[in-house]
């Protein structure tokens, strides 16, 4: 296949599209990290809650797309805090694996449950009728909503950056992931810091389920596969900095876009292959502290 | 304790066969629904092959000729191995008859194994691989519905015959996907189409669009979905995306069922193009035995063609008993009897067992309604075109069944 | 912050290897009578295979601390090499299983180099994420024939007379291989390479300062695991007669994981209670249908929950014994 620029910056924008949601599910997957210190399993199974949460919004209440982009993040955000006050609390001071544990049981629970009541080839989603059709940019037919996809994570990833780097609440949230002891001393309320971040990370996993509703079929298993590859991204990055977590994700699905066009074959594999060269030259993860 | 009372009652049995003067008169049939209940493929097999194994049950009479039939099912998840593990034990030591549905090509040539090994029989309905009546039939085994020689034909021929000259295929990148792409690039190339290229895609891909650009780009009249299940309906929902389907390219799904259309909606798959050998909206008989079928079901959805296989599959094995008057519990000798007499019923027609096991039927292609055509949540296709069973199938010209004398 | 597995008395006291003695034949001689009870041998052979993978899988969790969330590679390469070896070569099916254990322990050399590199969570996501790329590379190598699998494998005669087709002389094979495997663990486990992976378990910086390079030993952990895995994988293929993707996609792995963790990780009899309890919860529980998942998962939780040690290892500590 002879290389054209057209085709190439096509596939480039398509791998940026796909890179936004690696970037909003590692991020989250990246604030729940820094806070608990669990790697949070039960990741791809919220990213579907949200999903579906938006179709329910949808085909019951009549609720649309608009609102859901709210609702369903803070729905799905306080099953998330419900879950942490019920069951992740209790395993504070044991070994981190305990928690990967945990939340992967959680998965094949929430995972199960769905697939039992909806079926397995999934729910429609309709793309709402503000962000159908799409523009030609002269190299590729965009449809709008995939720019939007875009814009849309690129804000959140940004506002969220800026809140735990930049305020006053994300300086509580650091400190309190340093040295929580201290910060409680300060009169900080601490378990409900970590709940509420617990919240926050699976609100992003769900808001990430609800723009990919119109694009992506709703199935039980949406998230389960999505996850691992989201892993892989993570480990790439290095659990360092949010920052990191953010830029690898959109880097990444460019790199995946790119193989799209080169080598198919390949596309699925070629993350992890990436993890295997960035592991043997940086153990740590590009963005990474050495641990 | 369990032991002596089989005993005792095998004895009684036996007087009374003795007494009754024919010595064999065992009328007990033990039928196992082995099918993915949990898995990717629950909603075109899972709990409504057992409610279609139930039906046939019923609506065959046995019961009232003297028969006692019971029924067993599980859920195979998908795993060889686990498949393998129940069926022999139903095999051994709940002495089951007959394996139906049996859904999932991997599954089903495990399966096909330990059937033939314990001469049993295996009533294939779910699985797609034409492997199954080729190189690995055995006399024990029947593939009843339908599978990806009888897609990639339908489809590709019935296209091509309809100005669906130029093909781009999108594939999955593994066996099964290569295996449909082949066989229909062989019936396009034969039906004077041309192939203008293929783009290969992870299994599990997530995000076709890089795929649909490319199948855009091609300017291929027909685009061919050598795909399954997730993959299918996710490319479907992304060409609606780029508009592919306005742009006047067809996509022809080369391996999809009822369920996945219903899943995606009319206003994603309007104007789609895929073979089926039943649904359910074709004739009284078919519309009767839906309705009822639909209504036993939780989710109320109509039945799909594995449903459909099933039921019109054990309706057959039934008949056969019938005419043997009594349950020889060997598998070979039932299924020999199967291929004996036609097939008919009110789901299929007319047709038959071949001798490689292949069960013979017309095959139909559908276009998939535009949503303004469609009158209810079920009304989704639209006939465009028949081949008749004896030019669907494989013909046993080219098989390499050992079971075919050439 | 407590690590993964607590050990009651230490395993090197003689009252422990006395108690694990017993245990042993004990376990050896009602395996040996199961061909006498009517138990469904098939259901037994599918139970050891995946003992022991459990077992395997639990040294070098609970006794290297590092938990890998990817070892259905190993079950699953093993696999195909040896369905590969002894159906498309011919080989009998003594080298098959050879073939197969080297593939598992080349790859675990070359997965370990990668994989080691990092610890806790890491290890677990890289251990996944390569698992998740060779079920790829699988997937799409024609010789494992996709998802079709490869099917009909033939048993053969062992060492040219054991024929493997006759269920019993089967399980007898399958038995001597579940349990060479587990004295090999069980060896190194009580050896002082099996002190030296307690003691980094237990706090690597002190094992570094005391002069062992913890990578060698956990390197070494790492692919004797692997290569004991492989083993299961290898006689699996005897028992189930085909190879399939199910052996190497992650759902495996995750089973691995749950079968030691109901049992008890860090315990020696553990891995083996656990496995037989999945395996029979998945063959028996096929009636439940569509629950399946969802009680699997449920038992992830409540064990994680309330019911670390697992079942070997509530009854090792009620009793203050090693099992």
């Amino acid at each position: 296949m002879s290389i054209s620029l057209p085709a190439l910056s096509a596939q480039l924008l398509v791998g940026l599209i796909n890179g936004s949601f690696y970037a909003l599910l590692s991020l989250g997957l990246a604030v729940i990290f820094g806070m608990l210190n669990i790697i949070n399993f039960a990741h791809g199974a919220v990213y579907m809650m949200g999903a579906f949460c938006a179709y329910f919004l949808l085909n019951i209440f009549g609720i649309g797309y608009w609102p859901a982009l709210i609702i369903a993040p803070i729905v799905v955000g306080i099953f998330g805090m419900v879950m942490e006050r019920t069951m992740l609390k209790w395993l504070t001071g044991l070994d981190h694996l305990y928690g990967l544990l945990l939340t992967f049981g959680l998965a094949l629970i929430i995972q199960g449950i769905f697939q039992n009541y909806f079926g397995s080839s999934g729910l429609p989603y309709a793309i709402p009728s503000e962000l159908q059709g799409g523009m030609n940019l002269g190299f590729m037919f965009l449809p709008i909503y995939r720019g939007w996809v875009i814009v849309c994570s690129l804000v959140v990833c940004i506002a969220t950056w800026y809140a735990i780097e930049r305020t006053r609440l994300g300086a509580y949230l650091r400190a309190a992931t340093e040295n929580p002891t201290l910060v409680r001393a300060f009169g900080i309320n601490v378990p409900r810091m970590i709940t509420l971040t617990y919240g926050l990370g699976v609100g992003l996993a769900a808001l990430a389920g609800v723009l990919s509703a119109p694009i992506n079929q709703v199935r039980p298993l949406m998230g389960a596969d999505l996850i691992i590859v989201v892993f892989a991204v993570v480990v790439i990055g290095g659990m360092g900095s949010i920052m990191g977590s953010i830029i690898t994700g959109f880097s990444l699905g460019i790199i995946e876009g790119l193989t799209k066009y080169f080598y198919p074959e390949a596309s699925n594999t070629v993350v992890f292959v990436f993890m295997v060269l960035v592991l043997l030259v940086k153990p740590a993860g590009l963005t990474g502290r050495a641990t | 304790m369990k032991n002596t009372i089989s005993a005792l009652l095998l004895g009684t049995a036996l007087a009374f066969s003795v007494a009754g003067g024919a010595f064999a008169q065992d009328k007990n049939v033990k039928i196992g629904v082995l099918t993915d209940l949990s898995g990717l493929y629950s909603d075109l097999g899972g709990q409504g092959s057992i409610v279609a194994a139930e039906m046939a049950i019923e609506d065959s009479g046995m019961k009232a000729k003297g028969w006692k039939i019971d029924l067993v099912s599980a859920d195979h998840q998908n795993k060889p191995d686990i498949a393998t593990g129940i069926a022999r034990r139903w095999i051994d030591t709940d002495k089951v008859d007959i394996l139906a549905d049996v859904l999932n090509s991997g599954v089903a040539l495990a399966v096909n194994n330990v059937v033939k090994e314990k001469n049993s029989i295996m009533l294939n309905s779910g699985a797609g691989s034409s492997e199954l009546t080729n190189t690995q039939c055995t006399p024990n085994t029947i593939h009843f519905t339908y599978d990806t020689y009888m897609l990639a034909h339908s489809t590709g021929s019935a296209m091509v015959k309809a100005g669906g000259d130029t093909w781009f295929f999108l594939t999955a990148d593994y066996a099964f996907g290569h295996a449909l792409e082949n066989d229909t690039t062989a019936v396009v190339k034969a039906a004077g189409g041309k192939v203008l290229g293929s783009v290969k895609a992870p299994l599990n891909t997530a995000d076709f669009s890089s795929y649909l650009l490319q199948a855009q780009a091609s300017k291929a009249k027909v685009i061919g979905l050598a795909n399954a299940g997730g993959d299918t309906t996710n490319s479907i929902k992304q060409a609606a995306e780029f508009g592919i389907v306005k742009g006047g390219q067809k996509l022809a799904g080369l391996l999809m069922f009822l369920s996945d259309v219903h899943s995606l909606g009319l206003n994603v798959a309007q104007g789609l193009n895929l073979s089926e050998t039943f649904y359910w909206d074709m004739n009284d008989g078919t519309r009767a035995f839906s309705k009822r079928f639909a209504e036993r079901l939780k989710t109320h959805a109509m039945p799909t063609m594995v449903h459909a296989g099933v039921y019109a599959g054990l309706l057959h094995y039934f008949k056969a008993l019938d005419a043997l008057g009594s349950n020889p519990h060997d598998g070979a000798k039932v299924v020999a009897k199967m291929k004996e007499i036609p097939t008919d019923d009110p789901l299929f027609g007319k047709g038959s067992i071949r001798i490689d096991g292949r069960g013979i039927h017309p095959a139909y292609l559908f276009e998939v309604k535009k949503p303004s055509e469609s009158k209810g949540e079920y009304d989704l296709y639209k006939l465009i075109g028949t081949t008749p069973g004896d030019q669907a199938f494989r013909p046993l010209s080219e098989s390499k069944c050992p079971l075919v004398k050439h | 912050m407590t690590t993964l597995t607590e050990d009651t008395p230490r395993s090197s006291d003689n009252r422990a290897i006395g108690d694990e003695m017993i245990g042993f034949i004990v376990m050896a001689v009602l395996l040996a009578i199961v061909p006498l009870t009517g138990i469904y041998p098939f259901f037994v052979m599918q139970g050891l295979c995946f003992a022991l993978m459990a077992c395997a899988f639990n040294l070098l969790v609970g006794y290297g601390g590092l938990l890998s969330f990817g070892h259905a590679m190993f079950l699953g390469t093993a696999g195909y090499c040896s369905a590969h070896a002894l159906k498309v070569w011919g080989l009998p099916p003594e080298l098959g299983i050879v073939v197969g254990v080297i593939a598992a322990a080349g790859l675990g050399i070359v997965t370990g180099v990668v994989a080691i590199r990092r610890q806790g969570i890491y290890f677990a996501m890289i251990t996944l994420a390569l698992s998740q790329l060779l079920y790829f590379i699988y997937l799409q190598a024609p010789f494992t024939h996709g998802e079709d699998g490869i099917q009909g494998i033939p048993q053969g005669k062992m060492f040219g007379f054991l024929d493997l087709s006759d269920p019993i002389t089967l399980y007898y094979v399958i038995m001597f291989g579940f349990l060479f495997g587990f004295l090999v663990i069980y060896r190194v486990i009580n050896s002082p390479f099996g002190e030296v992976l307690k003691s980094i378990r237990e706090n690597e910086q002190r094992a570094i300062s005391l002069g062992y390079k913890t990578d060698h030993y956990k390197f070494m952990a790492y692919v004797l695991s692997g290569t004991l895995a492989g083993l299961a994988g290898s006689l699996k293929v005897f028992v189930a007669q085909n190879a399939s993707l199910t052996d190497v996609h992650w759902t495996m792995s995750g089973e691995i994981v749950l079968m030691t963790l109901v049992g008890g990780l860090g315990t020696v009899f553990g891995p083996v209670v656990g496995a037989f309890v999945i395996i029979a919860m998945q063959q028996y529980l096929a009636g439940f249908g569509q629950w399946v998942t969802v009680i699997q998962g449920a038992i992830f939780v409540v064990c994680v929950l309330t019911f670390r040690r697992g079942v070997i290892g509530e009854i090792a500590h009620y009793f203050k014994r090693s099992l």
